[in-house]
């Protein structure tokens, strides 16, 4: 996994409340066995009219979100379906950070597995930066995990939570099995000593 | 201070908990599907690694499968995934129930069926649904491929210990009214992400009444509250259900497992970190009119207003989701027509969701202009309402009897609903382009849905005859 320590890039901004991951890549492309070229398909309803050209009015497709690599989004983001293929898509586009107010679990945990930084800052907050973004008082934002801030080019800071545990492993590009698998020996005594209806018979 | 059943059931299944609080979960029972598992089989291939405990992982086909005949699958690029599930489950000498099997279905409706889901399990599977489990005391949740791939080479996971919620679901249902009715009101009331980093645990008077299906349905749907998991205490309903189910303890092992899943209840004494109490006494079936499953009302309401939202961002909300429903504010929820009907799912496929349809069905007509399907959860369910003769009762009604698959939940297989065109469905989400791109889904239960389809409309099911007296009324079907 790619490593995430400081990361300034250019900010798309998608003020949507409860986006699911069936948005974020929906079904008819989740039939690939590959983890890569999923980047093409993100948000493909809202993105794409049915004639197949870009939808002018959707967020991504504006001009100032062009490259953009980190999106600034709204509360419970990544709802609904575990779908893996939406952090690797969003990751495909190009985007290394999400910021909003919350998260769904499972899309939390699935973009620390995969160099992607999921950032909660307060719902206040981040109304302040959508219209301050919006008013085109700055366009990027840098974020430094190490630190736990990110900071807009037009120098507002704000500081964010992380677990530690998802830090070290983002900040050193860690594999969790590789961690996992240090503790073989835990694993195999937890297991002789399993109850009767742990067992499959 | 008393332990709730989370904590009996999380505490039991740490193998290793770090310095900075995250906890080495044992896993005990990885069902697998071919959508989210071909980059975790990958992964393990790459890095030379073997599934640690095949007899512990169970894998079935179920997403992609056309239920018209499953054999014919078209898409070259699903048949390639359903193909690579196959190829997998060999290399890796994992249990699969595939298109032969007898067992083949839809993986939580299998789980369950085959007592390979048990009280105080922890079960995950590459699927937001797995919180369906949870009905039978087991900790269960969905979890991403790169989990996937890492239950299967460690059968752990590494896990935060995540909030605890009780809701007390008090009172009995009236006639008509269902266990899904009871969540789809829920997440109307608090809303899509009132559970996030929480377990719910269900308690209450209403529960020892339901039966193992009307449960799952609940729990199911504990995922579209946000919830980590959905959670209920085993009782006697669940040790009689998993009794001399294939997979499950038996003799000696079964008398142990059942002594210990006696214990498997929260403490009296036991705090929960936020706890709801929510009565079911004088609840109508629920139909949702939006674009999330929160977005719903009363099948005797109306579509709401976007004006009336607290908030300018929620207002926008639902404005987007009445124009992407073509619904104007104030339409009587029974002036809706619907165009299609789908009864199935991991939330509403098995047994006894089928045979409430069925009572309500019995001797009527599909209105003309709809079509109208039913997709039975498995291959034992359908075996089991072909014996029952339900499948007569749906196909002289005008109802097309499929072979088991996820089918029109998602629309990864053929069964897809046209753009504009409204389904009611028995699934679990009504997102955006869910059921079809365009495609227009009110989340009901099957009484509900057996009831549109035969209206050509969404009507109150308690207004059919015979559900005052008792013929669909809930869990009268047994």
């Amino acid at each position: 996994m790619e490593p995430l320590v400081k990361h300034k890039g250019r900010v798309a901004l998608l003020s949507r409340v409860n986006v699911d991951t069936d948005q974020i890549i929906p079904k008819q492309f989740l039939k690939r066995i590959e983890r890569d070229g999923f980047g093409e398909f993100l948000f493909f309803d809202w993105r794409y009219l049915s004639s197949g050209e870009p939808n002018p009015d959707f967020e991504l497709n504006a001009e100032r979100a062009q490259g953009a690599s980190i999106l600034l989004a709204d509360a419970n983001f990544g709802c609904g379906s575990s779908r893996e293929h939406a952090v690797w898509a969003l990751s495909d586009y190009g985007f290394r950070v999400v910021i909003a107010p919350s998260f769904a679990d499972i899309f939390f945990n699935n973009c620390f597995k995969n160099g992607v930084l999921p950032v909660v800052i307060p719902q206040d907050v981040r109304d302040e930066l959508a219209a301050s973004y919006a008013a085109e008082a700055w366009d990027a934002i840098t974020v430094d995990l190490e630190n736990q801030v990110l900071v807009t080019d037009h120098g507002l800071s704000v500081p964010f939570d992380v677990d530690p545990h998802k830090k070290h492993m983002l900040l050193n590009g860690l594999d969790d099995i590789g961690l996992t698998l240090q503790f073989d020996e835990e694993i195999s005594g937890y297991e002789a000593r399993r109850q009767v209806y742990q067992l499959t018979y | 201070m008393g332990k709730t059943l989370f904590d009996k059931i999380w505490d039991a299944h740490v193998v290793k908990t770090l310095e900075d609080g995250q906890s080495l979960l044992y896993i005990d029972l990885h069902l697998v599907h071919e959508v989210t598992s071909p980059q975790a089989f990958a992964g393990l291939r790459m890095a030379g690694r073997s599934v640690r405990q095949p007899n512990a992982t169970f894998a079935t086909m179920d997403h992609n499968i056309p239920t018209d005949n499953p054999y014919d699958v078209r898409d070259q690029i699903a048949k390639k995934q359903i193909d690579t599930l196959i190829e997998n489950c060999r290399e890796f000498g994992v249990q699969l129930a595939d298109l032969d099997s007898p067992h083949q279905g839809i993986v939580h409706v299998i789980g369950p069926e085959l007592g390979l889901t048990v009280p105080g399990k922890t079960i995950v599977c590459g699927d937001s649904h797995t919180s369906t489990h949870g009905a039978f005391g087991a900790l269960a949740f969905g979890i991403g491929t790169s989990e996937v791939e890492h239950v299967l080479a460690t059968q752990c996971l590494w896990q935060t210990r995540p909030k605890t919620l009780r809701i007390q679901l008090e009172g009995s249902l009236a006639p008509g009214v269902t266990s899904k009715d009871v969540i789809l009101a829920l997440i109307a009331k608090y809303g899509v992400n009132f559970g996030t980093g929480h377990v719910i645990e269900f308690a209450g008077s209403l529960i020892p009444t339901l039966t193992m299906e009307q449960r799952m349905t609940i729990c199911n749907m504990s995922i579209e509250a946000g919830a980590r998991a959905g959670l209920m205490a085993p009782d006697d309903t669940t040790i009689a259900y998993v009794k001399d189910r294939p997979h499950a303890p038996r003799g000696e092992q079964w008398e142990q497992a059942v002594a210990l899943w006696r214990e498997l209840k929260s403490d009296d004494d036991a705090v929960f970190d936020r706890d709801i109490v929510f009565d079911v006494t004088q609840l109508s079936p629920q139909v949702t009119w939006g674009t999330n499953p929160g977005m719903g009302a009363d099948v005797n309401g109306t579509v709401p207003d976007p004006a009336t939202a607290p908030t300018p961002v929620e207002q926008r909300a639902l404005a987007a989701a009445l124009e992407y429903m073509g619904l104007e504010p104030g339409t009587k929820i029974t002036d809706i027509p619907v165009q299609h009907v789908f009864i199935g799912s991991c939330t509403n496929a098995r047994i006894e969701d089928l045979r409430l349809a069925a009572s309500v069905v019995r001797g009527r007509k599909v209105a003309n202009g709809v079509r109208a399907l039913v997709v039975p959860g498995s291959k034992q369910v359908k075996r089991q309402a072909e014996s029952e003769g339900l499948h007569e009762i749906f196909l002289a009604a005008g109802f097309e009897w499929r072979e088991p698959g996820c089918s029109m939940c998602l629309g990864m297989n053929p069964d897809i609903i046209p753009a504009g065109e409204r389904c009611a469905s028995t699934s679990n989400r009504n997102f955006e382009g869910r059921q079809g791109r365009g495609a227009r889904t009110h989340l009901v239960s099957p009484a509900m849905a057996a009831a549109a389809a035969l209206a050509g409309r969404f009507v109150d099911v308690r207004e059919f005859a015979g559900v005052h007296q008792g013929g669909v009324a809930h869990g009268a079907a047994r």
